[in-house]
Parts: C-alpha cells; structure tokens; sequence
C-alpha cells in the first residue's frame, strides 16, 4: 500500500455504551475542520450496553458521499470483535488494539500489520476513576490515531475546548488523555506515512449533519406546528431535532407559550391519527416513523387519502421485515409506501439521498400534501438518517409562503354562487375545496368519512357515484407527477448504451463507482428518481438506453417492480442491482456488480 | 341506507335559545337507526344540550369512530364539521383536532365496540391527556352493526339472542375512566332523558376529559330477557346517585335546593355544575371514594348513574403542552419561520 493522501478509510470499533461516540465525532470533525472532505457511518447495535459497534470514518478528498468498502486502519478497541475486525481490513492496512491484555496470535494476518498500544495499561495509572478510564481510553486511542494519520493537533484541541465548553475542568483530562496515546504512537509506530492527511480548503460552506436533523429543522422552516409520534428507530432523532428548533424558536418570548404541539403517542396508529385530525383542523402536521410503523399507520393512510386529507408520512427506512434489523439500513419501504393501506391507493412519495434533501423535501412533503390533499411519504433511511454527511450549508429563502392549498375561508364561500360540495372537482384539476370546522355559521359544512361517499360528501353506495370519486383520486394523484421534484440527470461524456437508476442513499456510491468506470472508458448514464407518481422523463430514459440497471437497497427489487409497473418501459430493458445487507452501499459494491451485468449481456 | 335530510318545520312561538336559534337547528340528518334505538334518544339529548347551552352549531365540532353509535354524530348539528374515523380511532383524531386548535366544543360520540375493544387503548390514552371533550359512550352490551356479538361490556351472565351466555368480566368504562385520569365520570341511560341532557351539558363544559357511560339499549339484537343491557332490565336495576346541573356564569345562582344537598363545582369558563346528590354515600369529589362506590354498586347489581366524579383542577393538554390558546391554524406563517438567518447561524454548530 503506498501513501493514502487525503483518500483512506479509518474505522474504530469498540464496546457501545463505552462514550466512544464523543471520540469519533471528535476524530471526524477535526478531519473536516483541516478543510478535508469526511464521510461518517455509524454501524451500531440495537441495544445499550455491551455490543460491538463500529464508526467509520472515510476521508475522501474527491468528496464522495458513499462507503468507500476499504479500511486502511482498524482501531480494534472491542476484543470479542477482534477477529471480524481484523478480517475487514484492506491488505497492506493497519490494525491498532489494546495490548494491556493479550490477544491471541492466531488472530493476525500476513497483510496487516499489527499496532499494539497498552491504552488501559496508560489510562489506569493516569486516571483515577474506573468511568474515567473508560471515557480516556476512547481520547487516548483518538491521539494515537491523530497521531498516525498526521491529524492537527490543534485544530483538536479547540474541539476539546469547544466540547466541554460548559464542564471546562474536564478539558485538561481530555487534553492528557489525547497525549497519551499520541505520544506513544509517535514513539512506536509508523506515523504520517501511509496514511497521511493535508489540509485543504474544501469544506468552506459545508456543514456536517445527519438527515433526522435536517428533516426535523425543514418541518420547523416549512411552518408545521404539529407533530405527532411514537419512538422507533431510526426515527425517533427527526422529532428530537423538530422539538429542539421548536424550543429554540417557537416559545413566545412574552407569554412563554408554544406555538407548536408535540405528542408523543401510544403506537403508530395514534400517532397517524392524531396528526390527520390536526391536519384536517388546519393545523400543517407530520409523523415522523419507520416501516414498522407505517404498517400500523396503513389503515389511517386508506382513510386520509380517500377523505382527502393532508397527511405527511417520514419513513426512516430500516432493515425488515418484521423487527428485522432495526439499526442497519435498507430501502425496503418502496413498495409500502407507494401503495400503503387497503382498497385502491396510490400515494406521493418523496426519495431524499441526502440531509439537504431531507431539509427541502420535508417543505415539499408539507406543501404536496396539503396542494394534493393527500398523504405523502418522505421516504428516507438510516443511512441519511442518521450518518454524518458532509453537505453544502442548508439555506433558506425568505420569500417561502406555504402552499396551504386550496382551503375555503368565510368569505369566499359567501362569494359562492354555487352550492359548496367537498368532493366537487370546480376547477377541472381533480382537486376539490376543503374547509375547516367553524369557517362559517351555515356554509361550507361537511362531514368527513371513510365510508363510500358521492362527490357531494353524501354517504353512498352507488357504485357510478362511487366511482367517480375513486377515479377523480387516481387522476388527482397521476397530476402530481410534474410538481414533485423532478429526477436529476448524470448524463455520460459520450453516448451511453448502459443506465442506471436509484433513489435516494444509494446515490453517493453510485456516482463514484460510475466516475471510476468511466475512467476505464465505460460510459454509463443516471438517472436519480426523486418522487413518486414517475416524471415522463423516466419512462423516456429507459426507453433511450440499451438496458438500466435499477440499483437499489432491498432483495425484491422494489423499485424496479414499481417502474415496471408504473411506467410503461419494456421489461426487457431494464435490470437489476441488489445489496440487502443492512450496511450503507459502497461504490466497490457497485462497481463490481455493474461490470459484471454489463458483461453477462456483452 | 343513504341518508336523508330532515324535514324542518317551522313551529310558531317556539322557544329560542340565547343567539336565537331554535331547537331544530340543531338537528342533523334523519337517523337510519332501527325504530326504538337507545341511540336516537342519546342524540336528541346531545342535540337539546347543545341548544340549551346556546353553542353555536358550527362552533362545535363532532367525531366518531365506526358502529352504530358513531353514525349518529351525522344525526345532529348539521352545521357543525363532523369527522367519522376509522373503528376505534376516534380518540387519536379528536386529540389532534383538539391540538389544533381548542377553542371549538368537541363531542366524541363511540360505542363499548369502538371504545372497549379495538379502541380501548386509544380511550385510555385520550383521558390520560385529559383532552378536553366530552366522550359519549354509547353502551349496548353487543356489536350491533355485525349482529349481536358480545362486547367487551357484556356482564358475566349476560344471554345473547341465539342463547350464548358471556363468561368473561366486562370491561366497566366508568372504572377503567376514575382509573386512568378521566375528570369528569358519568354514567347514565338513553331512557333518562332529563338526567342525560343534563350531564352532557355539564360534561360540554367541563374543562378536561368527561366520559359519560350511556346505557343505550338495542332494541334489534340485546333487548331480551336475559340481557343486562335491555330496557326491561336497565330500568328495574337504575340507581341515581348525583344530579349534576349546569349553570351559566350569566346566569344567576339561585339555590333551589334544600341547604346541604347541594354542591356547587366551579368551572374554568365562570359557571358552576350544581351536584345535588340522591345518594348521601356518594361523594363524587373523592376519585377513590366514587371508584369504591362504582364497584359496591355493581357487586349488588344495581346501575349507578349520574354524575360518578368530577375534578375540575388537574392540567388539561393544552396546559400540559404549555400550549398557547390561540388555535395552531391561526398563527401566521411569520411567527413560526425562524428565517434564513436563524439557520445560517445555527449551523455554525455543525462545522
């Protein structure tokens, strides 16, 4: 392995409930503050206390956002992971542990070389107290690797100072313990050699943030005042962030009063209720869930799209089915949301790949479903979610105003010469006029059910009336296709044979992979999808390509099923590309797996 | 069953409410219920009250969940928004709704189908919050709409048409509610009409969660004899414990009874609940007290109504969620966007 400038995978695995997380963080954010561009993944258990858990970090100069597959340095701090961490490592890659404690010899390979440093040997006898010498070890093992990959030990500090602002006594202990490990790694091992980092300049402008922040923060900036809940993971931090923003901006400062409401509700099925009905009294209102939770949510989201409702659905995908693994990521939810509930339903669904999406399409979700008057799902992913992504700083225009969509005040029902129905199509677009309780003393009433109903609002059990609805509602639905945003074109330098198409957190890998195959000379076009109902450009993009893969995070092939079905390209034109273990796409994957399709068709 | 509209008839001199409307404007859709329903006489008291408390109909707003009980909250204010939910459900939409904004007058109209079985956890959940709405269980014994299967209320002894006996103990809405933070527990029978018009006024105006058990027979398939829930039985087994009556802060207190059998509640909006007790064991103030009596009673088979317990102290939602008053729907978009400087600012944290 020659010297890694600036390009390289550094992955810590450690014991979780030990506050190594404070460390990574620390380790990575320093990273990016030398100006280096850095993507951070979080592979953690579904538990507390006591189980491996993994932080990788890459540093990736080109700035992708994906999974690279490599690990040039493995911090194995966890001895019951010990053999599977030695296992992932890149040959010609390191392996640094604790050697306070031996560790069997079987367990190392000719490839890599093998770093011991006696981190709690170290800790034990500086620090006194036993939670302390856990918390320095974390510190100690992040001076060594500072130490290793030529990371700015200042620029760390300042980080120290800044994350014990308000606890300072705690900033010298931290200071020592980073020392301790660094100095013995400059004194033991290879250092700034084979993995090294430069400063750049590449992250002015750039902040780094998890999706669950992002979206939470576009919830708040998109005017939601209601959010309605029940703990999942990988949701539960999009509520977290919503409620912080509300603390921070919607007390008012006279009163002390919120303008906003939280509640944390008894399942999913409440929490889906209890935002329709905050929604059809006018408030804007979202439910932040995973796939678990939409398939408690499913009957309420039947019921709001055949009442009209707005309803705004996140689904943070995690791994399924059943529990499944609910700390790993995937896209498994494709084909629940597009179609959740019973009866006839189709829904409008949004694809994030990453945080600034999330940000932006949490205000398209609030707008589309209260413009449409139906649910809409923000489909995002642990992936997004919850990882660390280095993205262009979030902004706002100020000249934003809420789509509310078309909502009848008093007045205008008075100016009404014709009689007031909800399910009458007025305006020839397929969306009717709603109007909240107590608008007006007798107009502009009705009475909102579930059950078969005539384009008056009547209950009905004539299926011509019935009928009509249901068919309004489908070609309601199809009309949101151009107001979605719209799928965003990696075109190839020169005329491509080849395709691909994805949605969402398999974007970073997919365009890396696709950059390293074009420097091979292979030419391949993309197309990333950014909604449901399907834009026409999609259909037309197959059609224009010899065969689009469909790369995707599910074993079924979801989103392939749903072009097949939902568009009208030839099923002998496209193909697929699977990965369902639970871990973020890496481009190795990709790469590998196109160059084999590609060449089982040539 | 389509529904069909009321035929209103103007009567002459008819008595008029205090913003001058007449009872009939608080009618809704003609009822497609089965003639003699303990549920039409529940709606037309529901209706009488909202007239006598002088609620403007559109003021109000109606929810329900699916059955029998839930049709009918299209068979009064006709002007009022009405939401029929999903089955069992009802509770999670009138809690959002209620969010929204708090300044309408909500009933909740459900059944021991809706409210004990399916929705039960939605029914505890929604008087935890001490959401503020009166909730109207409408209580049969048996799912009406899918033919005469028990409930969860159906007693232990209690005989289906086809001759099934019930051996599970019934859920008992009124104790589940003096359990579970419930402000405002009641129970009454659709036959009672003066004693029922009168707890659902007092339930409108309770600040909080008010329950009112109704005991509404039906008269297609649990109003036999071996039924718990029939006319023939309510009736020989009725026992009126408090009275509750409602007065409005306009309106002046005058004690019309003896000294000593009166106990007023004041309420949150000026006005007062007169308890007038009929049983002296009853003290409807003491949550442990009423749920002792609730259970003495029905150990000796006696159906204890009126007002059970009322407590107009404890935080309601909006309290609880240090909410302001002024409804989610009203506040412009200006006071809740932080702007694009607000953001750029808070991001200096994540660089």
């Amino acid at each position: 392995m020659g010297a890694l400038i600036n390009d390289f995978v550094v992955k810590v695995g450690t014991v979780n409930g030990t506050g190594s997380a404070s460390a990574n963080g620390l380790l990575m954010k320093a990273i990016f503050r030398m100006g280096i561009p850095v993507v951070g993944k979080n592979i953690f258990p579904s538990n507390i206390q006591g189980l491996p858990t993994w932080y990788e970090i890459r540093v990736t100069e080109a700035g992708y956002s994906g999974r690279s597959g490599d690990v040039h340095l493995m911090v194995a701090m966890n001895a019951k992971s010990h053999a599977k961490d030695l296992a992932c490592v890149t040959p010609g890659g390191f392996l640094l542990y604790d050697n306070t404690w031996p560790v069997d010899s079987l367990q190392s390979r000719d490839d890599v070389t093998t770093l011991g440093i006696p981190l709690a040997k170290m800790c034990n006898a500086e620090f006194a107290v036993a939670r302390s010498r856990i918390l320095m070890k974390n510190m100690a093992y992040v001076g060594a690797v500072a130490a290793m990959i030529n990371l700015d030990m200042e620029v760390v500090h300042a980080l120290v100072s800044e994350m014990f602002a308000k606890k300072p006594k705690l900033i010298p202990l931290n200071i020592k313990a980073l020392a301790l490990g660094y100095d013995y790694a400059k004194e033991n091992f290879p250092c700034a050699k084979a993995l090294k980092l430069e400063s750049r300049d590449l992250t002015k402008g750039k902040v780094m943030m998890e999706g669950n922040r992002a979206t939470g923060l576009g919830c708040v900036y998109g005017g939601a005042t209601f959010g309605a809940w029940y703990p999942i993971t990988p949701s539960t931090s999009v509520m977290d962030s919503f409620a912080q923003y509300c603390a921070q901006f919607r007390v008012d400062a006279e009163t002390g009063k919120n303008k906003y409401c939280i509640i944390q509700a008894e399942d999913e099925l409440a929490s889906a209720g209890l935002m329709i009905g905050a929604s059809w009294n006018g408030a804007r209102a979202f439910t932040p869930t995973s796939g678990a939770g939409i398939s408690l949510m499913s009957e309420f989201i039947g019921f709001a799209y055949y009442t009209e409702t707005p309803a705004v659905f996140i689904d943070v995908m995690r791994v399924g089915p059943s529990t499944g693994m609910p700390t790993r990521t995937q896209q498994c939810d494709i084909t629940l949301t597009a179609y959740a509930s019973h009866g006839d339903t189709k829904h409008i669904v949004l694809y994030p790949a990453n945080p600034s999406e999330c940000f932006d399409m949490a205000v398209n979700a609030l707008d589309l479903a209260e413009r449409f008057q139906t649910p809409v799902f923000l489909l995002s992913d642990l992936d997004v979610g919850m990882n660390d992504w280095m993205i262009d700083e979030l902004s706002w225009d100020d000249n934003y105003l809420p789509d509310r969509g078309k909502i009848l005040t008093a007045e205008d029902l008075d100016a009404m010469e014709q009689p007031y129905y909800r399910y009458e199509d007025v305006d020839g677009d397929h969306i009717p006029y709603r109007t909240l309780p107590a608008t007006h003393p007798s107009k502009g009433v009705y009475f909102n059910r579930g059950s078969g109903h005539t384009k008056f609002g009547q209950y009905t059990e004539d299926g011509a009336a019935y009928q009509e609805v249901v068919d309004r509602l489908a070609a309601k639905w199809a009309s949101a296709a151009p107001k979605i945003p719209a799928p965003i074109i990696h075109a190839a330098k020169s005329v491509a044979d080849y395709a691909i198409i994805a949605i969402g957190s398999s974007d970073g890998a997919i365009i890396e992979a696709r950059d390293r195959l074009a420097d091979t000379g292979l030419n391949i076009d993309y197309m990333r999808v950014r909604g449901f109902p399907f834009a026409d450009a999609v259909s037309a993009f197959i059609k224009a390509h010899k065969k689009t893969f469909v790369i995707e995070q599910n074993r079924d092939g979801q989103l392939h099923n749903l072009l097949l079905t939902e568009t009208d390209a030839p099923r002998e034109k496209l193909g697929s590309i699977l990965h369902y273990n639970g871990d973020p796409l890496s481009f190795k994957f990709v790469q590998a797996a196109l160059i084999k399709a590609i060449g089982e068709l040539s | 069953m389509t529904s069909f509209a009321k035929p209103k008839i103007a009567r002459k001199n008819e008595k008029r409410n205090a913003i001058g409307l007449v009872r009939s404007d608080y009618d809704g859709a003609m009822s497609t219920l089965c003639a003699g329903c303990g549920h039409d006489s529940v709606t037309a008291a529901m209706a009488r009250a909202f007239f006598e408390l002088s609620i403007a109909p559109h003021q109000a707003v109606k929810v329900s969940g699916i059955g029998c009980s839930s049709k009918t909250t299209g068979y009064f204010l006709e002007n009022a928004h009405g939401n029929n939910t999903v089955h069992g459900r009802m509770p999670a939409v009138a809690t959002g709704a209620i969010a929204a904004n708090g300044q309408l007058t909500y009933i909740g109209v459900s059944g021991d189908g809706d409210s004990l079985s399916i929705g039960l956890g939605q029914f505890v959940h929604a008087m935890r919050r001490n959401v503020d709405m009166l909730y109207m269980l409408e209580n049969n014994g048996i799912y009406a709409l899918t033919k005469g299967q028990f409930s969860a209320a159906a007693d232990i002894g209690s005989v289906a048409k086809k001759g099934e006996v019930n051996a599970m103990p019934p859920i008992d809405p009124a104790a589940l509610a003096l359990t579970v933070g419930a402000t405002f527990v009641a129970r009454s029978f659709s036959g009672d009409r003066e004693q029922l018009t009168a707890l659902i006024k007092a339930g409108l105006k309770h600040k909080g969660f008010a329950v009112i058990d109704v005991i509404s027979p039906c008269v297609s398939f649990n109003d036999h004899k071996g039924s718990t829930k029939s006319y023939a039985h309510t009736y020989k087994y009725y026992h009126k414990g408090v009275h509750a009556d409602y007065v409005a802060p306009e309106e002046e207190i005058v004690a019309q009874y003896d000294a000593g059998q009166v106990m007023p509640v004041e309420l949150h909006d000026g006005g007062v609940i007169n308890l007038r007790k009929l049983d002296d064991s009853h003290d409807p103030t003491d949550r442990i007290a009423a749920l002792t009596k609730v259970m003495a009673s029905q150990n000796e088979d006696e159906i204890l109504t009126g007002l059970l317990y009322i407590d107009e102290s404890p935080l309601d939602m909006h309290a609880m969620n240090n909410q302001e008053a002024r409804p989610l729907n009203a506040i412009p978009y200006g006071e809740l966007n932080p702007g694009a400087a607000a953001l750029k600012a808070l991001q200096a944290g994540f660089k």
